[in-house]
């Protein structure tokens, strides 16, 4: 007994079309959230890449930081120009106790 | 924190299954309504559809019980979370009794369809849920008082039920019924395995919401502590609660 | 106890004093009765037609009384005194709802033989020990909905405007029960007997949300 066989010999007329038109909202409805959702999810992958890389600057400012320890004096906490847009020197916190070689505090 | 992804995989794919099922079943294999005729498939989807979204209403309520309760704001985020979907249920149910309205009596809207004036009533009544929350700006304060709107409203759900079926008399037969069905076997067996398919559908996506949300929130909660809080943009305007 | 008495003494005093509530409620379903005769082209009505329009006038009339219940309490620091005060909180609910009540009591001794002589056909001598049952009954319910409703919309910067849009819906229950327990009341051959089934639901409307109400009013008064 194929499926073809059984299959309802769809009144394309009237009802037919009531029928489907429920149906079809009902799908409507989920399609609509799940694009929703799908915004939503880029929205929070693309946050996610901001956050790891603003992190990945932290780690690489304080490993900066301790790689070099006060050789000049005007070096630890002294705010790096803000204008030069390199990654490697943005500091959101002084990073205290300038001195141990090698004393890595991340 | 809890997370609400977990067994969501699994979850999602016993729904779609059962969807299927049911919608073969719908099409393929219940007999033709005798008085109805094809447009009687609609009730698969209509009738499932509005019980789950009174009874996500009802789920709401008790959501809420247990934030007023505790204390715990995440009951809060999940009393949202719920009321929400069963408005969005609510008003898909609304469309597919209004379809099926046109279909038999040739009116978009009928006062004589108990379930489909109750229905009205209590979007109505719930629609107000978020211009509420979105009115007071407290976040403390705005979850107690939803809280409080959503108790009041899983206790409005049953009585307007019966105030609104006791008010209509009605036209044509009772399907379901405190003493059981008079649906024949085929149909009753299509019409539990839509109900089942359906309310697996909605805590499917009530777990899914609540999943992106958490999300949201520690997201927030992990760059506040690792960046300082003045980096954070503050949040656009939201009725949701915001933990 | 005795907190309920006082600040509903404190109510009905204010006002007496002021007068503000409750002319413009009696004046207000006045004008609602003239606006029907003309929306409804009808000199005289009766039946279900005539209680329709009765509860739906005192519904809104009972609305506009919602409304200002609690602004006091708000503008004048009373929710604060009263939170400082050692007493029960839920006789704030006590007191208020009691109030609201007598006004839409009041409100009924003015409405109802205005209604009896503007539009209605049949006479409402005889109708009246049933009505007054129903119609207490559902200034039961309204108070208890109006109270909690007023408290929810008080704190939120939309007042007026969420106050009666969250509690039409809520009282629809009461209003079917309401004009259908009346309809065939106003029956122009002669009153006919009070419908049980709907004073039944009435009663339960009434006691599911007093009992709610009472559950989570302490919850609404929490800084």
């Amino acid at each position: 007994m194929t499926l073809l066989g059984i299959a309802p010999a769809l009144p394309l007329h009237a009802a037919g079309k009531y029928v489907a038109g429920a149906y079809i909202v009902f799908v409507l409805v989920i399609l609509i959230y799940v694009a929703i959702m799908a915004v939503r999810l880029g929205r929070m992958e693309r946050q996610l890449v901001e956050l790891n890389r603003d992190l990945e600057r932290r780690d690489q400012a304080a490993t900066e930081q301790d790689r070099d320890p006060g050789s000049t004096s005007a070096e630890p906490e002294s705010e790096p120009d803000a204008a030069t847009g390199s990654d490697a020197h943005r500091e959101p916190a002084p990073v205290s106790g300038s001195g141990r070689l090698g004393d890595s505090s991340l | 924190m809890p997370t609400y992804g977990k067994g969501l995989r699994g979850l999602s794919i016993l729904t779609f299954v059962t969807i299927a099922v049911a919608l073969i079943l719908v099409f393929f294999y219940v007999p033709l309504d005798a008085t109805q005729g094809f447009i009687q498939k609609i009730f698969y989807i209509h009738v499932p559809l509005a019980i789950v979204s009174l009874c996500g209403f009802v789920f709401g309520g008790v959501l809420a019980v247990m934030h007023l309760r505790t204390g715990d704001r995440r009951y809060d985020l999940r009393s949202y979370v719920a009321i929400h979907m069963a408005l969005i249920f609510g008003v898909a149910a609304l469309l597919a009794g209004s379809i099926w309205a046109k279909a038999s009596w040739g009116h978009w809207w009928v006062w004589n369809d108990p379930t489909l004036v109750s229905y009205l009533i209590v979007l109505l009544m719930f629609a107000t849920y978020t211009p509420l929350r979105f009115s007071i700006e407290d976040p403390e304060r705005q979850a107690r008082y939803a809280s409080v709107f959503a108790i009041v409203g899983g206790a409005f759900v049953p009585l307007n039920f019966i105030a609104v079926r006791a008010a209509q008399e009605y036209v044509h037969p009772r399907v379901l019924t405190l003493t059981g069905s008079n649906l024949p076997g085929p149909m009753l067996l299509t019409f539990l395995v839509s109900l089942l398919g359906i309310t697996l559908l909605y805590i499917t996506l009530w777990k899914y919401e609540m999943a992106a949300k958490n999300t949201r929130i520690q997201m927030r909660a992990l760059r506040r502590r690792l960046l300082g809080d003045d980096d954070i943009s503050p949040l656009q305007r939201s009725a949701a609660p915001s933990l | 106890m005795k907190t309920a008495f006082t600040v509903l003494r404190k109510d009905l005093l204010l006002e007496l004093r002021t007068l503000e509530t409750l002319p413009a409620m009696a004046l207000f379903s006045i004008s609602t009765f003239v606006i029907f005769h003309f929306g409804l082209n009808q000199d005289t009505i009766h039946g279900q037609l005539a209680a329709g329009v009765l509860t739906a006038t005192l519904l809104f009339a009972g609305i506009l009384g919602v409304n200002r219940l609690f602004v006091a309490e708000r503008e004048q620091g009373g929710f604060d005194a009263f939170l400082l005060a050692p007493v029960d909180r839920s006789s704030l609910l006590l007191a208020k709802a009691t109030a609201l009540f007598l006004f839409l009591v009041a409100l009924e001794v003015i409405a109802v033989p205005a209604f009896g002589v503007l539009l209605l056909g049949p006479p409402l001598g005889p109708r009246l020990p049933s009505l007054i049952v129903v119609l207490a009954l559902a200034d039961l319910g309204i108070a208890v909905i109006g109270t909690l409703v007023s408290a929810l919309a008080v704190q939120t910067r939309a007042r007026d405007v969420i106050g009666p849009v969250m509690g039409l819906p809520l009282l629809i229950p009461a209003l079917i029960a309401t004009a259908r327990a009346i309809g065939p009341l106003l029956g122009t051959v002669g009153p006919g007997s009070l419908p049980g089934k709907w004073l039944l639901i009435l009663a339960l409307y009434d006691l599911v949300f007093a009992l709610v109400a009472y559950a989570v009013f302490d919850f609404l008064l929490e800084d």
